[in-house]
């Protein structure tokens, strides 16, 4: 149906490659709990990408799991938040540094 | 619908993408943190319609952008953002985790450039006007029981967070 | 460079489907054109209807009959000072009334005014419709975070709140109206003959075809279930909107107008188009589904055969029906044209109203010619699915001024609860039914 265009399934992997880096940055250096966890959608979404990437080469299988990806995230994203608000009750910080009640 | 112009959208929709990550990770303010990831989420559904997946598009936008990051910005004005601007972005140890990534993405490339050729010559036959019957074929036929636990998994993602933000009287 | 913009003139599909970019552009400003002359014409008919609804005038100065107050408003709002509050978030205020304006506008592109007459016609359009205006939110609650003040946080808050409930029962009532699409018999309760539709489809054109093929507007279908899905989008898209009987967001402490408090002069005026054209468009939603798009009003029945030379173009049908209702432009505009001339005839003969009079003579001048115009039979044809669309949304713009001047506020309470708790399970019933009966008939009519 459609020949191979300029931009191929590589392209869309390395994107989706920089962006899950991104991520992973996020979650390792910074602080605020609220940005890691926006670091962890930009994984998530990365994963997506990929999947979604493949799919154009394998059926629509990938699709189906992308689908299912966003809806653990959204189920994910709401219980992280949940348990952030609790402990931002608790303890009135968001830093993750100063989450270290079981270090000895 | 053929799509028009492909590599001028692709890098468009892809140096969006990439700048709303690095974003996300450098901003001081977690709403603007925030508002850049709603760009990159925004992005990648535009990459998805070029990917020929337009019921993806659609979900990511109806859930992600306008479910998820509503829950976020939610949040973020629930906890106190003042404290954040005045103290340090990174922690201590952002040297050894730059370099871990890094080295991760030293993996990534390794194992693109090794493993280029195998994917395959020819893509798959999408058709793109039935991509939503497409998937309901396989969401209500193969994947029957993962869609009953993923329904499973969002009540109890729901009672759980009802449970974990509530007062304590 | 001529055979491309005329080349699309040939074809019967959209622009969006014919790749062709300079369509694309003209049909984008005629609905940039459309929505805002749209909500020019709400902003006067809101105050003029409330104003007769409370047995008062209303704005009768500024033009004949007020005709002009909402150029003089929008003057106004141009020139008023532009604020920021002192420790506002500069980007965040900057950005929520632009996002919310582009989020307004952009569900434009699938909204069908003619079975071609859309600039694109996806294949997920309403899912786009539905994803899109759910994003209004995220601008509502930049703007209330925005302000740095707490009335406007807290109407943020409440409008988000309530937004997100209501988005949800009108999720379950737009299913079950898409689930009608994928049905084969005709008629009301799908009996009538096997007809040509019954894939089922998200794109907006293909629910209008699906309700031309089973000869039937949804609103009707398997009746009282397509009835009850419409009310519940009708009242679920009446509290998207923030609009009353559920405006407590905007209109709490009166004193201070909820998210868009501290907003003032263009930046106001852009949330206040983007509420209008998100009344525009959610009203599209619930014509294009429920009551037939740009379907006439008993679009299969024609009638006796009439002949009149000349009047009707090669191929189309030509019934006493379709003959009274394809005058029905001619009469709306005439109408409008007339009421212009009583209205000039009545204005008092001091010589003070002369210029008044007489502008409101060449207004009703305007409006008749365009009816006349509209009796040419090229032109006739053309304008009969855009107008009876219009119409149909114009319907739906004063029902909504009605229920503003109409029914109290609801309590912020009261409104969760009857979003949670009222119309989401009569959605879910409703779905569950129809999904029910359309299995049952379908597996009846088959044996």
């Amino acid at each position: 149906m459609e020949a191979w265009s300029q931009i191929s399934t590589l392209h869309y992997l390395v994107l989706a490659a920089g962006l899950f880096l991104l991520g992973v940055i996020g979650v390792l250096t910074r602080r605020n709990v609220v940005i890691i966890l926006m670091s962890i959608e930009l994984i998530l979404n990365a994963v997506n990408l990929n999947l979604i990437a493949f799919s154009r080469l394998y059926g629509l299988h990938g699709q189906v799991f992308a689908i299912f990806v966003i809806t653990d995230a959204a189920a994910e994203a709401a219980v992280a938040l949940g348990i952030l608000i609790a402990f931002f009750r608790n303890r009135e910080t968001v830093n993750m540094d100063e989450v270290d009640l079981l270090k000895w | 619908m053929t799509p028009v112009a492909t590599p001028f959208f692709f890098y468009l929709l892809a140096g969006l993408a990439l700048l709303g990550g690095v974003l996300v990770i450098t901003r001081r303010n977690p709403v603007h943190s925030a508002l850049a990831l709603i760009l990159t989420l925004l992005a990648l559904a535009g990459i998805y319609l070029m990917l020929y997946a337009p019921f993806v598009a659609g979900v990511q936008i109806i859930l992600y952008v306008g479910g998820i990051m509503v829950l976020f910005l939610f949040v973020i004005m629930l906890v106190d953002v003042g404290r954040a601007e005045k103290e340090a972005r990174f922690n201590k140890q952002w040297v050894v985790g730059v370099v871990a990534s890094l080295a991760l993405g030293m993996l990534f490339v390794s194992a693109y450039v090794k493993g280029k050729a195998l994917f395959p010559e020819r893509l798959a036959r999408l058709a793109e006007e039935s991509n939503t019957q497409e998937i309901a074929k396989f969401l209500y036929g193969d994947y029957l029981l993962a869609f009953e636990v993923a329904s499973l998994l969002l009540l109890v993602a729901m009672i759980g967070a009802v449970v974990m933000a509530k007062k304590r009287v | 460079m001529r055979d491309y913009i005329t080349s699309y003139l040939n074809s019967s599909g959209t622009p969006g489907e014919a790749g062709n970019i300079f369509w694309i552009t003209v049909y984008i400003l005629l609905i940039f054109a459309g929505v805002a002359a749209g909500v020019i014409c709400m902003n006067w008919l809101e105050r003029k209807i409330m104003a007769h609804m409370q047995v008062r005038l209303g704005p009768m100065r500024v033009g004949p009959h007020g005709l002009l107050q909402p150029f003089a408003d929008a003057l106004k709002l141009l020139l008023k000072e532009d604020l920021m509050p002192e420790q506002a978030d500069s980007v965040v205020y900057h950005l929520a009334p632009l996002l919310v304006v582009v989020v307004a506008f952009t569900v434009f592109i699938v909204v069908p005014f003619g079975p071609s007459h859309a600039v694109t016609d996806m294949n997920i359009g309403l899912l786009f419709m539905l994803g899109v205006s759910s994003m209004a939110v995220l601008g509502i609650v930049m703007a209330g975070w925005a302000s740095n003040s707490h009335y406007p946080l807290l109407g943020a808050l409440r409008s988000s709140a309530q937004m997100v409930s209501y988005e949800v029962a009108m999720g379950m009532a737009v299913l079950t109206a898409v689930l009608m699409t994928s049905l084969h018999g005709g008629g009301i309760y799908g009996v009538g003959g096997a007809q040509e539709s019954g894939t089922g489809t998200l794109s907006m054109i293909g629910i209008v075809q699906a309700q031309a093929g089973q000869h039937v507007w949804f609103i009707f279908k398997f009746f009282p279930l397509g009835l009850v899905s419409f009310v519940i989008f009708a009242i679920a898209m009446v509290a998207e909107t923030n609009r009353a009987p559920f405006d407590l967001p905007e209109a709490e402490s009166e004193l201070t107008a909820g998210f868009h408090t501290e907003y003032s002069g263009f930046r106001w005026s852009l949330f206040f188009l983007a509420e209008y054209a998100a009344m525009i468009a959610v009203s599209s939603i619930a014509v294009t589904l429920w009551l037939g798009g740009w379907l006439r009003p008993f679009p299969n029945w024609h009638g006796p055969q009439v002949a009149i030379p000349g009047f009707w173009q090669a191929g189309s049908s030509n019934g006493v029906v379709d003959l009274i209702l394809a005058m029905a432009p001619v009469v709306a505009f005439v109408g409008l044209g007339g009421l212009c001339f009583l209205g000039a005839w009545r204005m008092a003969k001091n010589p003070l109203f002369r210029i008044q009079m007489l502008g409101l003579a060449a207004f009703g001048a305007l409006l008749a010619l365009v009816g006349l115009i509209c009796v040419v039979p090229a032109v006739r044809d053309r304008v009969q699915d855009i107008f009876w669309f219009v119409a149909k949304v114009a319907v739906s713009m004063y029902l909504y001024i009605w229920y503003r001047s109409t029914f109290p506020r609801y309590r912020f309470d009261q409104l969760m609860k009857v979003g949670w708790k009222v119309l989401l399970p009569i959605a879910i019933g409703v779905l569950l039914a129809t999904a029910t009966l359309g299995v049952v008939i379908q597996a009846v009519m088959a044996a």
